[in-house]
């Protein structure tokens, strides 16, 4: 049930690949959710060439890894995995990942969204966009955008 | 003995800062840090808070050689 920290762009698919082959039983688990979070072009009407996702090391690790242990047994998971991007990032590339295995597909479900919005509420890191205009630093999203 | 503060993105540029550090003082709040620490900054009123990687509130108290945080409101994923 890792969280990783990644300031370089990843494949989400290669990842869940990757994680399933080495961590899961083959057999055991019948549902796998997962969502992939993409950095958009846009923001507020305005375009956004790139921006930077700046965090709190130490304190992310802790809150992610704290995260996924919770999740686990929280939803009675096989495995779960977070990956997330901090660093420079440009439009299309994946920001963000949260996968869940599980027996059956209501618990996947349900703690792949949970990873996602506790991890938007809580996680601390914060975007700072860069658009035509200059700099400015991300509001808070509402839990369920 | 000293607290060891950080602040983070908006934060870190408002008061010109990322780290500082404070004498320890028994029965010091995160509030009270915030306060001796900032210049007279006024705390903005949406300031989350932690200590040692926990979030507490700012009436939390600080114990010797803790690292307290201040930051914004996250926006991750």
């Amino acid at each position: 049930m890792p969280a990783i920290l990644l300031d370089k762009a990843f494949n989400p698919w290669d990842e869940i690949q990757q994680f399933q082959q080495q961590h899961l039983q083959s057999g055991h688990y019948g549902a796998t959710a997962s969502f992939v979070g993409t950095m958009r072009d846009f923001n507020i009407d305005e375009s956004v060439t790139h921006m930077t996702l700046e965090h709190y090391p130490e304190m992310t690790q802790h809150f992610l890894d704290t995260l996924c242990t919770k999740s686990c047994e929280k939803f009675d998971l096989d495995d779960c995995l977070v990956i997330h991007r901090f660093g420079n990032i440009h439009p299309d590339e994946p920001i963000v990942l949260t996968v869940a295995w599980s027996a059956h597909r209501a618990q996947a479900f349900d703690a792949c969204r949970y990873l996602m919005e506790e991890l938007k509420s809580h996680a601390p890191f914060w975007k700072k966009e860069v658009t035509e205009k200059g700099e400015r630093w991300v509001h808070n999203d509402l839990p369920d955008k | 003995m000293t607290i060891n503060i950080q602040f983070f993105a908006s934060l870190r540029e408002l008061l010109g800062k990322q780290q500082t550090e404070l004498k320890f003082e028994p029965s010091l709040s995160v509030s009270h840090v915030w306060t001796k620490a900032c210049d007279g900054i006024a705390m903005p009123d949406n300031t989350l808070c932690a200590i040692n990687m926990e979030y507490v509130k700012p009436d939390a108290i600080v114990n010797d050689g803790d690292e307290v945080a201040f930051f914004p409101p996250v926006t991750g994923g």
